[in-house]
């Protein structure tokens, strides 16, 4: 007689299987064929994790309709099932699936807005943390001000899109519906949770690249070459109100802690 | 057996009913929350179970332990479960006797056990490793079953007896899944019910099924917690807590999430069941 061990590698690999083709070992009722009752254990699996899926990405799931979601989203699951028992951040690369879907072309946009909607979910469930006020800066003398890094807020990703993403949102949330989007325009957000609410912002060309810069590690000197090369011209004061004002920030990073390696990982765009 | 549950309904709490659940006038006896759904690193969840379990005892219910693993509980995801607890100080902790994780793969569904002498002796282990880890005992929950293993040596009712003997965790008894497995699999819920150590139990839960057929057009009764209790199911019950007198009793409710009230209305039916089952003291509600 097989392990329990071994029992159970047979049992998952039939319920990760398309066809129905159940282990063995097993019986229904009686006499009958286990192979309905079997189904249940992979139906439970697959529409369990779309279920879980449709939560995190309302948005699409409005864009596209229920049939085509289900269909896409058991396409993850079989793809990338989750790897932890806590779901809350399962879907990450669903809007890479999407972007490949040849029939997402109607809405070339419907990566993106995944994106969104789990960086929005990202945000909401990042440790709370109380975002740093503007003054702590003034404690620094201005010539170190260059050198200096800042700790960005757990919650924050950006994203940046051909397309008018929030926008998108915006209409498929309670009331919308009614704007005139203009497809043809690229947003930059910034997504963050500096209390109970997410909030999405839309950036421009230097805000965008300056908080990626920043992100990456880079400091305040370094990040503002980056938004300058982006916009000439830039505030840079401006910039940095605007960082602190939406929350963005958690503190200044100590000394110690300022060589942050070159191919440190910066929040995806 | 008790926790610290009061022997009343309480009802799930899910983030569509934050705001009513806790309403100041008339709060639930006790709420109960899937452990997983604040696992996360922060975020609202914690803050308004924070303000729960400030009001009245809650129930930490794991749904992704996979105790019944041959190769035992994730060690990482103990730890998380961990955490869970020592924040929120539930009055009961609850998992299921099933498996859900393989490979470092999770399933998202509670898969069956064979109930022979090796899965006993295993899962007898995993539960006390569990109860060590968490310092607390936990109730062990009766699974939904749409088959059986050819292998199967022991009825689940003796199975479950001898874990819990083993390893002295308390027993969740579910009457929906007594329900759903005895007509799947053509047994006696009553006969169950009848045989079920029921010294054991901490608490019950109710829920709703989905009715399917099978391939030769009997009926197959899915585990959906998606709609109100069924009337056989409130008769188990009251078949159940005439012998046991009131037991804390959830009322589950996982999809197609109804308005808050019609939650409120199967509570109140359990609750009264209960009256009408023996005598418990009102109970109290803070804040």
């Amino acid at each position: 007689m097989p392990s329990l061990a071994e029992l159970q590698d047979g049992f998952a690999a039939a319920v990760r299987r398309p066809e129905p083709d159940p282990p063995r070992g097993i019986t229904g009722r009686g006499d009958a064929g286990a192979g309905r009752r079997f189904g249940v254990y992979r139906n439970n699996h697959l529409a369990g994790l779309a279920g879980a899926l449709e939560m995190t990405f309302p948005v699409v799931r409005k864009l596209v309709g229920e049939e085509f979601f289900r269909a896409a989203a058991m396409d993850y699951v079989r793809r990338h099932p989750p790897r932890s028992p806590v779901l809350l951040l399962y879907g990450e690369r669903f809007g890479d699936l999407l972007d490949e879907l040849p029939a997402a072309g109607r809405y070339p946009y419907l990566g993106d807005v995944a994106r969104l909607e789990w960086s929005r979910i990202f945000a909401l469930n990042a440790r709370d943390t109380a975002p740093a006020e503007i003054r702590l800066l003034s404690g620094i003398p201005e010539p170190e001000l260059p050198g200096t890094r800042l700790i960005l807020h757990p919650s924050v990703r950006t994203l940046a899109s051909r397309w008018p993403v929030l926008a998108v949102w915006q209409d498929c949330q309670p009331g919308g519906g009614r704007a005139k989007i203009d497809m043809e325009r690229p947003e930059r957000l910034l997504v963050v949770r500096p209390d109970t609410e997410v909030v999405t912002h839309r950036l421009d060309g230097g805000s965008y690249a300056f908080i990626r810069s920043l992100a990456r590690g880079a400091a305040l000197g370094e990040a503002a070459e980056h938004a300058m090369a982006e916009e000439p011209g830039l505030d840079l004061s401006a910039q940095l109100v605007l960082l602190f004002n939406y929350g963005t920030v958690a503190g200044i990073a100590p000394a110690a802690v300022n060589k942050i390696p070159p191919d440190q990982k910066g929040t995806p765009s | 057996m008790t926790t610290g549950l009061p022997p009343n309904a309480g009802v799930c709490l899910k983030a569509e009913h934050y705001e009513q659940a806790l309403a100041p006038e008339r709060v639930p006896a006790w709420f109960e929350v899937h452990a997983e759904n604040y696992m996360g690193d922060g975020g609202p969840a914690h803050l308004w179970l924070d303000r729960a379990r400030a009001r009245v005892p809650l129930s930490i219910h794991g749904v992704g332990l996979s105790i019944g693993s041959a190769a035992g509980p994730d060690p990482d995801h103990l730890e998380r479960l961990c955490r869970v607890v020592r924040r929120f100080e539930p009055a009961a902790v609850s998992e299921h006797l099933a498996w859900s994780t393989h490979e470092g793969l999770f399933f998202n569904d509670l898969l069956p056990l064979p109930y022979d002498d090796e899965t006993l002796g295993r899962v007898a282990d995993h539960v006390d490793l569990v109860q060590n880890r968490l310092g607390r005992q936990i109730l062990l929950e009766n699974p939904s079953s749409y088959l059986r293993f050819d292998r199967d040596e022991y009825p689940e009712v003796e199975f479950l007896a001898e874990i819990s003997r083993r390893s002295g965790c308390g027993l969740l008894l579910d009457v929906n899944n007594v329900h759903v497995s005895a007509t799947n699999l053509g047994d006696s819920a009553e006969a169950y019910l009848d045989a079920f150590p029921l010294d054991r139990v901490g608490e019950i839960h109710l829920a709703g099924h989905a009715v399917e057929t099978d391939t030769d057009g009997r009926p197959l009764l899915i585990d959906t917690h998606d709609r109100e209790v069924c009337d056989a199911v409130w008769k188990l019950y009251e078949h159940t807590v005439l012998r046991t007198g009131p037991v804390p009793t959830l009322i589950e409710w996982d999809a197609r999430i109804p308005e808050w009230s019609v939650l409120v209305r199967q509570a109140e039916l359990a609750d009264r069941c209960m009256d009408e089952a023996g005598t418990r003291p009102p109970h109290a509600v803070t804040g």
